[in-house]
Formats: structure tokens, C-alpha cells, sequence
């Protein structure tokens, strides 16, 4: 990372736009993919992925001068499976209804790779306000992708929103969205729009340069 | 005996594939897959991890976390067993068997973070398995990663001749290639076992 100070404002476009984890930097795909049947499992994600990701944060951070350079991928992976587990257990214990949609994908959290990434390419050299700060923007930013994708198959894929029926009795929903290609297709065709929508952006902050 | 075994390794297989049903292990699946000889390389060296990995986390769990009543540090312990698994095969590979080390040393260190790994071990756990039923499984959800592997860098290298959309050069094409053949593998779900 350059010398320049790293600005708020920068953390949080960085994680909601630029370095968006799952749009633009494509980690993980494996938790995307798999939870985004309905907008309730994507947000229920998407939220304790964030809760994982700013105490790893902020803990890796305030560690960054103890922990040895030879094992601090192996140190990384304890602090934060401990967390993982933390949250396991609370979402077992508060909320069984999403622990049972959910599933296996809640320990898997550990082997998200954006975590990992997180940990070693800022935590370990930002203040701890910051790497909190940052696993708050970059949190966001997952669970943003995860919401729009998981709203878009459980739209078309059951005609609901969180649970609520919002399309007419007539329309017949296409079961597709709801399997495995449906998860593979919406990604794609959010990825593409976003690209879309960045390409138009940079086009015009160039007009803008030459004028 | 045999007869559940068969069922395992199949729904392991085809009806439950890993990549295309499950959804573990995606980003060595979109990473590695570029030809077809680094997929297979990344296969083996998967297949070897994970049953080991399969038996060992077994194992560990039943007679130690499960009598000393820990069962709920499952993950923490797994990733360990897992990580400190891929160390010591990468380093018995590098004195024993050289010319094996050299066709997979590079995705060895790659396998840690592979959940399809971790995925496993803890789905032996979940569906109950028994000792040879986790070792069956692991092999064969091993052995479908491969194939979904191999299918998609056939695929991959007939894709560099395409020419999409700007907006969906790169991954989004990807993607919907392995839309396409999970579409494929869903119609075997209708064999019921």
C-alpha cells in the first residue's frame, strides 16, 4: 500500500465500490453463490460475515506488532475461526431458523477468503480504528452484492420479497433462479452490469477531464 | 454395507456435486481451471487432501472432541488438523516422492483455503457418517470436484475463441458457462436414491 494517508472516505468507497469483495475483486464466490436462495438468507450472511470481519479486523490490527511475520497466515486463521465459532454458536442459540438455511455455510465463513485477504493486506498495517473502520466498509459491500443477488433470484425465482408475496397470482415464477445455474446466471449478469455502470462512470469523469 | 457406500460415493459424485450443487470450492474452480493438465493437478492433489483430511478430522472428533466434550470447537480444530495436514504432505512429498511434489507442489499450499475441504470434513459430521462412510464421501466429493474441474477447463479453452460483450468479458462469461453445465447436472437430480 502507497504512503498516502488512507482517508475514510476512501475505506468506504473502496469496500462499497471500487474494491467491492464480491463484484469487483470476485472473493468469496462459494458463500455468495450458495446462500442467495432468498433476501433473508443473503442479509443473515452478509451481516455475520461483517460481524466476523470487523472483530478479526480490529483484533489482527492490535496484534500487528506481536505476531511473528513467519506464522501470521496460521495466527490469522486461529483469530478468526475463533470468532467464526463465536458467532455459530450465538446464531445457533438466538436465530435456529437461519442456522437451519444456512447451515454448513456458517463455519465455512472461516475459509472466506475475503477475511483472510482483509487481514493480511490491511489490518496487519492500519491503526486499529481503521482496520475496524474497514472491515465495516468492506462488510457493507458484501452484504450489498449479496442483497441485490439474492433479490433478484427470490423475485423471480418464488415472486417474493423477504417472505412477502409481490407479484401477481398469474405470474409463474421460474424455478430456475432458485437452483444452482439460477445462482451462477444472476452473479454474471450483476458482475456485467456493474461493469456496465463503472465503464459509463469512467467515460464520463473523462469527457469531463477534456472539456 | 457396500450397497450404502455405492450411494454415498454417487450422490458424492453426480447428483450432489460439490462445485455445481453444493457450491464448494468455486475459486480454485474458476482459478485453476485455465487447461485442462493444471485442473488435473489441482484434482489429484485435492483428492489427496481431502480423503486424509476426511479421516483425520473424523477421527479427532470422535475420540477426542466429542469425550473431552468440545465438540463446539469443531472449526477451529478442523482448520488446524487441515492446514497443519497440507504442511506435512507438501513436506513428505518433497523428500519422499520428488516427482509427485513436482506435478502438485503449487496447489498444495492452495488447499488450505479450499472450503470444499473443510466443507467436507464438517458435512461428515452433520450427515452422521460413519468412519468408512466419511472416507467414502471425501474421496468422492473429491473425485467430483475433479470432474466439474476437467469438464470446465474443456470448456474454458474453447471460450478464448469467443467474443463476448464487453461487459461480460472475463468472469460474468465464466460464470455463465458453469451456469450451463450446472443446468446439465441438475438433471441428474432426478434420481432419487
Amino acid at each position: 500500500m502507497s504512503k498516502e494517508k488512507t482517508s475514510i472516505k476512501k475505506i468506504f468507497t473502496d469496500g462499497l465500490f471500487d474494491k467491492n469483495p464480491i463484484l469487483v475483486q470476485l472473493l468469496g464466490t462459494c458463500a455468495t453463490l450458495a446462500v442467495t436462495t432468498s433476501v433473508s438468507n443473503g442479509l443473515a450472511m452478509g451481516l455475520s460475515t461483517t460481524a466476523v470481519l470487523v472483530c478479526s479486523n480490529l483484533f489482527i490490527s492490535l496484534l500487528r506488532n506481536f505476531i511473528p511475520k513467519e506464522v501470521r497466515i496460521a495466527s490469522y486463521i486461529v483469530v478468526i475461526s475463533g470468532f467464526v465459532t463465536a458467532i455459530e454458536l450465538l446464531i445457533k442459540a438466538f436465530l435456529p431458523e437461519i442456522n437451519k438455511s444456512l447451515g454448513v455455510f456458517i463455519p465455512l465463513i472461516v475459509v472466506n477468503c475475503i477475511i483472510l485477504s482483509r487481514a493480511e493486506s490491511f489490518a496487519s498495517k492500519n491503526k486499529p480504528f481503521l482496520a475496524m473502520l474497514d472491515g465495516v466498509a468492506m462488510g457493507a459491500g458484501f452484504t450489498m452484492a449479496l442483497v441485490v443477488v439474492s433479490a433478484i433470484r427470490e423475485f423471480l425465482g418464488s415472486g417474493t420479497f423477504l417472505g412477502v408475496r409481490v407479484t401477481p397470482v398469474s405470474f409463474e415464477p421460474a424455478l430456475i433462479f432458485i437452483m444452482s445455474a439460477g445462482a451462477f446466471f444472476t452473479l454474471a449478469f450483476v458482475i456485467a452490469g456493474m461493469n456496465k455502470i463503472m465503464d459509463s462512470v469512467k467515460k464520463k469523469a473523462e469527457k469531463k477531464e477534456v472539456k | 454395507m457396500v450397497k450404502e457406500l455405492l450411494l454415498i460415493a454417487f450422490a458424492a459424485i453426480i447428483t450432489e456435486n460439490f462445485i455445481f450443487s453444493r457450491f464448494l470450492g468455486i475459486c480454485p474452480f474458476l482459478g485453476v481451471s485455465e487447461k485442462p493438465s493444471t485442473a488435473m493437478g489441482m484434482g489429484f492433489a485435492v483428492m489427496f487432501v481431502m480423503t486424509i483430511a476426511s479421516a483425520l478430522t473424523w477421527l479427532v472428533y470422535k475420540f477426542i472432541l466429542v469425550p473431552s466434550g468440545l465438540e463446539y470447537i469443531k472449526t477451529i480444530a478442523f482448520i488446524l488438523i487441515i492446514a497443519a495436514l497440507v504442511q506435512i504432505i507438501e513436506m513428505f512429498l518433497k523428500k519422499f516422492i520428488p516427482a509427485l511434489y513436482q506435478a502438485l507442489g503449487i496447489y498444495l499450499p492452495l488447499i488450505t483455503t479450499n472450503c470444499a475441504v473443510l466443507g467436507a470434513a464438517l458435512l461428515n459430521i452433520q450427515n452422521g457418517f460413519n468412519f468408512g462412510e466419511s472416507v467414502v464421501f471425501g474421496f468422492a466429493a473429491a473425485i467430483g470436484f475433479t470432474v466439474a474441474l476437467l469438464i470446465f477447463a474443456g470448456v474454458r479453452e474453447r471460450l478464448k475463441f469467443a467474443t463476448p460483450p464487453n461487459a461480460f468479458k472475463g468472469l460474468p462469461l465464466l460464470l455463465v458457462s458453469a451456469g450451463l453445465i450446472a443446468m446439465a447436472f441438475s438433471g441428474f437430480s432426478g434420481i432419487s436414491l
